[in-house]
């Protein structure tokens, strides 16, 4: 979901301070502190990024010395027929010629690092911050765009400041030397390079700024398109069942047009800066040529001097194309460096406590009061008036419809969102007051939509606890009734899981989550309907096993077959975000409408347990 | 070019991780580009060209104007002032300068022209090269999306489509911009002194190689950049697909670590890639130079010794040609990394859209129809809720109709989704009109095989399929499948508005009809929590619901259908069983009098079919009704009893 969230914002003010002002002026704020956060993140690349531009002067220094060198070859060696002077001079020019290469390659490479460097402190950044999300700051950015965030944006903003670095000194200093020296020949005729320069920075600031929006736009229709082509991609099947292929065509015609449109429009303000600039010079030295060749008549000029000067006009001239490609680069990557600026700014939801509590001291479980949103203050909350207790140990079966806001209820007590109102207590204390890390390892949640990484099972059963023996690990195995399908495999605990998991059939993979979930020796083990694919009696048998070795842990177990639930100690029936009974499953078979229901639906005649689920 | 790699993120065993491939023949790829972009834009790029030419000229005529301003005008009116006239002769300089700016125009003019032109051309071969590639990968069978890793796929619309662009955009007119600049100045050059032109074609020669060394380094560095630009996509890929997960098993600092060293690997190959790319016009800048200063000596003692006429004034404009000789050589050698890139993003391009579409050969048709007062079957436009079959025989040149009924037999078949490997054997299965059968077994029996081969996603090796006794290879393909509702397990619903979605199924229908299925399917109410009820945006595969209410939106997508015949692949298994109660209503209704295929895994959804089909291991093992199988006391009844160790799982 694109939607922004009103998260906690330090920072809050000044973004309303930016958002009062208008137009140009908060763009500039804007830019100015994207800019900062950014340059925040050179660090250690410091140095190398201030001897950049001091090599690219250096090289600038060189080439600017070699032609007047050339040019003394031509007069006084070449026309004077000295081939002495030509080998001497030459000499002087190949040194010349060396030092600005040693400038030059030593420029190269410190730019390639410092570059590179940026972009390594840039994704570091990114990925550490992203790491302090809490699941809010997750839902907030997408995955797709976290990922396109650490790399191809990364990758513009890299290129970006190379070339930064690289021409960003080179061009102006190139600029001011051949401007100095302009008036030091003849104020008069430079200050017609003043009124063009000054022309030229207004349009450049004026094409830039504009041009920007229009790039902004681009990308965003980008992204747009590039969804739909993986859309299409994954749902190749649905789009073929229901024969949509034109259907999909056209739309994907119309963005695919609509990303034309944009995007001719903005170059087309890109393509008039260089015409528009070259008019200017070409102007100047007209300009120049006239009034030269009148001040030379009347003996005010000299004509090497004026030849100089027309040089130095192609020199600004040259410098300026570099400059307007700098800024091009920066328009093009300040998309790239503002997604970036995005991730790296975000403030997690959620906070670790000024002295956290280090110890959860049992497995106890308390709402009081409890209200929940994913979005405060929007819509209707998710969760209403929870107030649930639970003892530590007791093995509670949470039962309710498609979006009755049980996976919600769970999330809760691990601290993944924090509370609209009201507390949740585990161990007697507030979540928000335990260090984040010490309750998440006392409360293991086996989550709906999980996930396998790629490595040995072993790797990934180590998640739960990194330093567990095999022998651990094939007991957590036992435990959630993996142990037989992982000693069928040919490689056994050593084999392979693929990324995504997609070598292990959807009931190995919840078994696996399980046992890797179990490897925490957790106070409090969350199952949010962790045995879906797993067949009736496999389920059966590992809340045998967890009754019979874990039976001091707090369980709770989402589930949608009453079979699953029945033998709890105690059931919470949820009904659109309320409980709608906590009892054992006796009187909840008596009192509870909706759970004798679903009861009925699953137990009417001929029982309706689970066929063999496919796994 | 960021997301190159993402085949290789699949792990070390990955059948993606597959190192690059070189590009095979480039010339024949670049060849190919350019017919490709010639054949919209052939005159557009003739324009291109000739303004190149144009402003290539105008240049050169600019160049040369500050030595004639002051040999031709400047000093014969210092000298006309010395010699005593008071007005020296300014008009003819205004002339002179008129005809210059007249130049600088037209230079002007024809870049910008150029740059406009350009920029029409890219875009428009992008958005046609997009669109081709689209409509081509939707005509692809299903086979080409489950061979093809979809990073793969998607890579192709990002990242090669980019470096093609940057291509045409950029390199090509300036690899045009540079020949031209250099054939002119060589052609000079070569007027003025052959021996001085083979001096300074040898330095040349030595820029060229030493160009060609350091853009060789430099490719390698980038090759390994781009590995360690896949690894870490693949990394973080997978992270940010697993972030919750990580977050609740507290593994932030484990992640941070691997990353850390992914990222500084990467961070090493990216530096020296770059760095020698970097240096390339540096390294080429200052040969040139040195070019410079020894045709600057050579000439100079052939001047001097009057070599074949070799004066001193035209080794002074040798050596300003050869100035402006080398700057073109090093922008060319500046192109030729991301013209390699580009061409290997082409190769890629290429392979996509060479990539054999779904054959079809089908001509029986599916139309809407009525009775007429004589019974006889009359095609309609209008949606009547019958259904027939219209054959066109080409031999007697007329149309026939045949009622769809529903029935649809399996006769012998045998497949297999690599022609080695047979998956399927010898199936037989007869669905009457209106059956409801339900396919069970195990994963990897082949239920799922069987629904497939109904709709030809795939093609059969052996046997025959017919549907209303037609072979479904003469149905024409959309027919076919037109005539099947599917529900997968796999909800995939696309970016839009809920009501978008389910219309889907159905792209006239009315906003009633649409609140109808989905209320058929109980999803009304939850659409109506939802904060903008049935307008409300679905993102990123409808991430915002959960896996129950995207299955209720793909049923309700299929009721609006309303197609002859059904395929439920475990389509209600994420919907707990109280609503699944109250949509088995709906789905009893829409199920009514249509043949429908059931792949379940509830016993409930299975109990009441007419035929029960066991598979096991691609063989059917049983059929028959629930009762027929319990009394058989065999496979079903042990699979319906629980004791099935040797299945669990």
């Amino acid at each position: 979901m694109r939607a922004r969230m009103p998260e906690p914002r330090t920072d809050r003010q000044h973004h309303n301070l930016i958002r009062e002002m208008s137009g140009f002026a908060r763009w500039k704020e804007s830019f100015i502190y994207m800019l900062k956060t950014l340059l925040g993140q050179v660090k250690e690349f410091r140095l190398l990024s201030i001897l950049t531009p001091v090599c690219m002067i250096g090289e600038v220094i060189c080439e600017m010395i070699i032609p007047v060198l050339m040019g003394r070859i031509v007069d006084r060696g070449v026309m004077a027929g000295n081939v002495q002077y030509i080998i001497r001079t030459g000499a002087v020019m190949i040194v010349v010629a060396l030092l600005g290469l040693t400038a030059g390659v030593l420029g190269g490479f410190f730019a390639a690092r410092a570059g590179a460097g940026f972009a390594r402190n840039l994704r570091k950044a990114m990925h550490d911050n992203i790491q302090t999300f809490a699941f809010s700051n997750i839902d907030h950015f997408s995955t797709s765009s976290l990922v396109t965030r650490l790399t191809t944006d990364v990758t513009n903003v890299q290129n970006a400041y190379m070339m930064i670095l690289r021409m960003a000194m080179r061009a102006p200093s190139t600029m001011v030397v051949a401007m100095v020296m302009s008036i030091i020949i003849s104020p008069r005729l430079a200050s017609i390079y003043l009124v063009a320069v000054a022309v030229l920075a207004v349009f450049m600031f004026y094409m830039m700024s504009t041009t920007s929006v229009y790039f902004k736009r681009v990308f965003e229709r980008y992204d747009l398109l590039n969804e739909s082509v993986q859309e299409n991609v994954s749902a190749i099947r649905v789009v073929k069942a229901y024969v949509r292929e034109d259907y999909e065509n056209n739309k994907f015609r119309s963005a695919a047009e609509q990303i034309y449109e944009m995007f001719i429009r903005a170059e087309l303000r890109v393509v008039s800066i260089s015409p528009f600039m070259m008019t200017i010079v070409y102007a100047c030295i007209l300009l120049i040529s006239w009034f030269g060749a009148n001040m030379i008549v009347a003996d005010s000029l000299t004509t090497g001097a004026l030849m100089s000067l027309l040089t130095y006009c192609m020199n600004i001239l040259m410098s300026l194309m570099m400059l307007s490609m700098v800024f091009i680069m920066i328009t093009m990557s300040e998309a790239s460096a503002r997604r970036i600026c995005e991730v790296i700014e975000e403030k997690s939801a959620l906070t670790n406590p000024e002295n956290p509590i280090m110890e959860v001291p049992d497995g106890s479980i308390r709402f009081e009061d409890v209200d929940f949103s994913y979005r405060p203050g929007n819509a209707e909350p998710v969760l209403k008036d929870i107030d649930l207790e639970i003892r530590s140990g007791e093995n509670i079966g949470i039962i309710g419809g498609t979006g009755s806001a049980k996976s919600s209820l769970v999330n809760l007590i691990s601290r993944l969102y924090d509370v609209t109102q009201g507390r949740v207590l585990v161990g007697g204390h507030d979540v928000r007051d335990y260090d984040m890390d010490v309750l998440r390892g006392q409360v293991a949640v086996v989550l709906q939509k999980n996930v396998l990484f790629s490595g040995t099972i072993y790797d990934n059963l180590r998640w739960g606890d990194e330093n567990a023996t095999d022998e651990e690990c094939r007991r957590a195995c036992r435990l959630a009734c993996a142990d037989e399908f992982i000693e069928k495999m040919p490689e056994g605990y050593d084999t392979y899981i693929e990324q995504g998991g997609t070598n292990v059939s959807g009931g190995q993979k919840q078994r696996l989550c399980i046992a890797r979930a179990l490897l925490k020796k957790p106070k409090i083990l969350i199952l949010d309907d962790s045995t879906s694919a797993v067949d009736t009696a496999t389920d059966a048998k590992i809340r045998r096993a967890f009754q019979e070795e874990i039976p001091d842990t707090t369980r709770l177990i989402i589930a949608q077959r009453i079979a699953s639930v029945q033998n709890c100690d105690r059931i919470i029936v949820m009904d659109n975000g309320r409980v709608d009974g906590f009892a054992t499953h006796e009187e909840l078979l008596r009192d509870n409408k909706i759970y004798r229901e679903v009861y009925e639906s699953q137990t009417g005649e001929g029982a309706d347990a689970d066929f063999d689920k496919p796994a | 070019m960021a997301e190159k790699v993402k085949e290789v993120g699949n792990g070390p065993r990955g059948m993606r991780g597959r190192p690059r491939p070189k590009v095979e023949n480039p010339g024949k790829i670049l060849r190919r580009i350019m017919s490709y972009v010639f054949e919209y834009y052939g005159a557009r790029i003739a324009m291109v060209a000739v303004c190149i030419v144009v402003s290539v000229l105008a240049n050169v005529q600019g160049t040369m104007f500050t030595r004639t301003l002051i040999d031709a005008y400047i000093t014969p009116m210092v000298a006309q002032v010395k010699a005593g006239q008071a007005n020296p002769d300014f008009p003819p300089l205004l002339h002179a300068m008129a005809r210059v700016a007249c130049f600088y125009a037209i230079g002007i003019g024809a870049a910008y022209f150029q740059a406009r032109t350009m920029a029409f051309v890219t875009q428009g071969t992008m958005k046609r090269l997009r669109m081709e590639l689209f409509e081509h990968m939707e005509s692809l069978p299903i086979k080409y999306f489950d061979t093809h890793a979809h990073g793969d796929i998607m890579s192709v619309y990002t990242n090669d489509i980019d470096t093609l662009r940057q291509m045409v955009s950029q390199s090509l007119p300036q690899l045009l911009n540079s020949t031209i600049t250099i054939v002119s100045i060589l052609a000079m050059m070569l007027v003025l002194s052959i021996p001085l032109t083979v001096v300074s074609l040898l330095m040349v020669g030595v820029m060229l190689f030493a160009s060609a060394r350091v853009t060789s380094l430099s490719g390698r560095n980038f090759v390994a950049q781009q590995r360690n630009l896949g690894r870490l996509n693949g990394f973080i890929e997978e992270t940010m697909t697993g972030e919750k997960v990580v977050k609740v098993f507290c593994h932030e600092q484990q992640a941070i670590r691997e990353f850390d060293r992914l990222n500084e690997e990467l961070y090493r190959s990216s530096a020296r890639a770059n760095g020698f790319a970097n240096i390339i016009g540096p390294v080429n800048g200052q040969l040139g130079n040195t070019n410079y200063v020894i045709c600057a000596i050579v000439g100079g003692i052939l001047a001097i010794n009057s070599y074949a006429g070799f004066t001193v004034g035209a080794l002074a404009s040798f050596l300003t040609f050869n100035r402006n000789f080398s700057m073109p050589i090093n922008q060319v050698s500046m192109q030729f990394n991301s013209i390699i890139m580009a061409l290997a993003g082409a190769d890629r391009i290429f392979a996509l859209l060479d990539a054999e579409p779904e054959a079809d050969d089908g001509y029986v048709m599916l139309v809407n129809c009525r009775r007429d007062e004589k019974g006889e079957i009359v095609e309609t436009q209008e949606h009547t809720g019958q259904w027939a079959w219209k054959h066109y025989h080409k031999a007697t040149d007329t149309t026939t109709y045949q009622a769809l009924e529903g029935d649809i037999t399996f006769n012998g078949v045998d497949f297999g989704y690599r022609d080695d490997k047979i998956v399927l054997h010898d199936i037989w299965i007869h669905a009457k009109p209106g059956m409801k059968i339900a396919l069970v077994g195990s994963t990897g029996a082949g239920k799922t095989t069987i629904t497939n081969l109904i709709n030809r996603f795939y093609d059969i090796q052996d046997g025959k399929i017919r549907y209303d006794n037609i072979n479904v290879n003469k149905i024409k393909k959309g027919d076919l499948r037109r005539s099947l509702g599917i529900v997968l397990q796999d909800t995939h619903l696309f970016s839009g508005t809920v009501r978008e979605n389910i219309r889907f199924g159905k792209l006239d229908a009315t906003d009633e009809e649409v609140v109808g299925a989905a209320k058929l399917a109980n999803a009304d109410g939850f659409i109506r929590r939802l904060p903008q009820g049935y307008d409300t945006m679905l993102t990123g595969d409808g991430a915002n619901l959960s896996q129950g209410q995207r299955q209720l939106l793909a049923i309700a997508r299929a009721a609006i259908a309303d197609p002859p015949a059904l395929i439920l692949d475990e389509a209600t298994s994420s919907i707990d069983t109280r609503t699944e109660k109250i949509v088995q209503a709906g789905m009893d209704q829409l199920m009514e009098g249509r043949t429908t295929f059931v792949i379940a895994h509830r016993l409930s959804t299975i109990r009441n079919s007419d035929l029960i089909i066991v598979l096991e291991q691609g063989r059917i093992v049983e059929q028959g009704t629930h009762e027929e199988l319990l009394a058989l006391r065999q496979r079903y009844y042990q699979l319906y009893t629980g004791n099935k160790p040797e299945l669990a799982g």
